[in-house]
């Protein structure tokens, strides 16, 4: 059996690690057949593939109560999907249908679930890092107790309004945990030719006075781990924490990228590595999974994809007057 | 009725709201232990304390979007950019965030925001510090854009903005702080999206707002002195437009000026000026003229900047025109 061990003692129960493990296969299979989708042109634009990803999106939102929130950057599907939003609506928006989770209006790069605390996908990099500064304004304004996870890439680190925003959170003591998803490329632009410095946590920590984690953000337990202990000193009232969270993407910045900046072998050392697949035998070795569950996951994760395939196909698309809706709160008067 | 300068009616009208609503703050640079850049939130903090009144450090981007993410979960914050140039290092927080969040979450989020502040060619301030930028803020759905003109607009209209469901720029020119005028206490509301009729006229629609109604009003006298009866709109809003009151004026008099202080080419009084032309060109006996400001940077120099303005003279001028008189 696997030799792999995950680096933290175990913060789940079983049927919590078995709920994980199902979740990043889910997300996996999501992204494959929406990749599939995308090159029979039943989806548009631009599509960011999470796979290899998984655990750090899975790990985080897994510590997470009911009344939190989360935000991230347009690689989103995950984070939705770790979230609890159904693949129905979600592959669904990808089609641009009514009954998407944005009602076709936001596509691949803005998914959104309020119920959930879901507060998007959001395309312009680096600028919803200030919306989750602001999300926790609004906690530590009512005095509640809740947290905002905020997810965003290591190219973010270098826009400006990263460093307005924990600075703020910093100074504020302000409930928000940010989680570099750091899979090593800005779209084709490796860390070492964008950042001066290779240890984000002294950029996005040490500069502000706030604790940094750099972990290995494939490890689903580890990346759990760290998440609830940054989560639990937000929810103290002692402000933000930064986790510089390693990992790597399988497929390129977006569906048009060949990822012809990066080695073969690099992506072959990742895919030996694939984190649902040591996940898978962390838990075999722990003798909390067999060979029929993974079998029995496998087979359920597939045929739930496929009934969001179905849905979305079905679906309606929204009546073309629809572009005037959802624009205000107050009735919306085109300027026309 | 109370007379109050400006900025003490838009001190007014935040109070009264913070009073009223607990998920009203403010923040924004220098908004707290300054007492206001512009004096605008002078005593707020003593009367609201440091939980509700809050300074930011100089991170204009940072503070728009703590403001936004902040109301998509209710709170219904008021950003005071201490000048709208300054909003430019923010524009990417206010269009592709506060306007569109709604939008691209299929109406899920609202964003309940007033982004306010001065604005406009005050006096010796250079290029980047004299911005007029109503008319790209205007250009973008899903924002509201006002700007009042008097003392008891700036009350009224504030507070409609901090009422509103929806992300207002709420633009305040800077040599309006100081201009004095009647103001109704407690309860004065003004709506959003509607014109107000200065002076009711029937020879020629004079359109304007903010501090070129004050020009507009001055040009009147002019014009009335010289037998001409022009009607004054200030407009107040101008996303959305009240299209409806500018119609109904031009279907009465035949003949529109805009005045205003922004740039002319592609400004507001273009988009106006097409508004009104689809609507009733037929009826228009003269083309529409506009009074805008110069097509150059704003020079420092105290001269040349007063003439890139909308002047009496300028107008006046323009209003012959449409009269074809000498």
């Amino acid at each position: 059996m696997s030799q792999v061990q995950t680096e933290a003692k175990p913060v789940v129960t079983r049927n919590q690690a078995l709920g994980w493990l199902r979740q990043m296969m889910l997300i996996r299979r999501f992204e494959e057949r929406a990749e599939m989708m995308y090159q029979k042109q039943k989806i548009g634009g631009f599509f960011h593939q999470y796979s290899g990803q998984e655990p750090v999106a899975v790990g985080s939102i897994g510590i997470l109560r009911e009344d939190d929130y989360l935000i991230t950057a347009y690689r989103d599907h995950g984070h939705a999907l770790a979230r609890g939003m159904e693949a129905k609506p979600a592959m669904a928006e990808l089609l641009g249908k009514a009954t998407g989770c944005s009602k076709g209006k936001g596509g691949s790069m803005h998914f959104f679930d309020a119920e959930k605390g879901f507060l998007g996908g959001h395309a312009i990099v680096g600028s919803h890092i200030a919306l989750a500064a602001g999300v926790a304004f609004a906690i530590k304004y009512r005095g509640g107790d809740q947290v905002c996870l905020c997810y965003l890439g290591d190219g973010a680190i270098n826009q400006g309004v990263f460093h307005e925003a924990l600075n703020m959170a910093a100074m504020w003591k302000l409930p928000v945990v940010y989680i570099v998803e750091n899979n090593q490329y800005a779209m084709g632009t490796s860390l070492a030719r964008s950042s001066a410095l290779l240890d984000l946590t002294i950029r996005g920590a040490t500069a502000y006075g706030i604790p940094g984690y750099s972990i290995n953000g494939n490890d689903v337990e580890l990346m759990a781990e760290t998440a609830l202990e940054a989560v639990n000193r937000a929810r103290a009232g002692e402000g933000p924490s930064f986790i510089d969270a390693q990992t790597y993407r399988y497929k390129g910045h977006s569906i048009s990228d060949p990822a012809k900046y990066r080695l073969k072998e690099e992506l072959d050392e990742a895919l030996k590595n694939d984190p649902i697949f040591v996940y898978a035998n962390v838990l075999r070795d722990r003798n909390w999974i067999d060979d029929a569950t993974i079998e029995r996951f496998t087979e359920e994760v597939k045929q739930e994809i496929e009934e969001s395939i179905e849905f979305a196909e079905q679906s309606e698309q929204p009546p073309l007057e629809a572009v005037y809706e959802d624009v205000t709160v107050a009735p919306f008067i085109p300027q026309e | 009725m109370p007379v109050l300068a400006f900025r003490e009616a838009l001190n007014q009208a935040m109070s009264e709201e913070m009073e009223r609503d607990d998920r009203v703050f403010l923040m924004g640079e220098e908004v707290a232990e300054y007492d206001g850049a512009y004096k605008v939130s002078q005593g707020m903090l003593s009367r609201f304390g440091p939980r509700r009144v809050i300074d930011t450090p100089i991170s204009e981007e940072g503070f728009a979007g703590i403001g936004i993410g902040a109301a998509m979960v209710g709170l219904r914050p008021i950003i005071e950019f201490m000048t709208f140039s300054f909003s430019l290092v923010a524009i990417d927080q206010i269009v592709n965030n506060a306007a569109n969040v709604r939008y691209m979450s299929g109406g899920q989020f609202a964003v309940p925001i007033v982004f306010r502040g001065s604005s406009g060619m005050a006096g010796c301030l250079a290029a980047t510090h004299s911005h007029r930028l109503e008319a790209w803020y205007a250009q973008i759905p899903g924002l509201t854009v006002v700007l009042p003109g008097t003392p008891a607009d700036a009350k009224g209209l504030l507070k409609s903005a901090i009422r509103s469901d929806d992300p207002v720029v709420f633009i305040e020119h800077e040599n309006l702080y100081g201009e004095k005028g009647e103001v109704p206490e407690g309860e004065h509301i003004v709506p959003i999206g509607k014109a107000d009729i200065k002076r009711p006229g029937s020879d020629v629609t004079l359109i304007t707002y903010s501090r070129s109604l004050k020009t507009t009003l001055a040009a009147a006298e002019r014009l009335v002195d010289e037998g001409i009866d022009p009607e004054i709109i200030d407009l107040r809003t101008i996303r959305p437009l009240d299209i409806e009151t500018l119609i109904n004026s031009v279907v009465k008099t035949h003949r529109a000026v805009i005045i205003e202080e922004d740039w002319p080419y592609c400004g507001l009084g273009a988009g106006i000026s097409d508004r009104i032309t689809q609507a009733v060109f037929d009826e228009l006996d003269a083309p529409i003229r506009r009074v805008a400001s110069k097509d150059a940077p704003i020079p420092y120099n105290r001269a040349m900047e007063a003439s890139m303005l909308p002047s009496v003279d300028r107008i006046v001028a323009q209003v012959k025109d449409v009269l074809y008189k000498k």
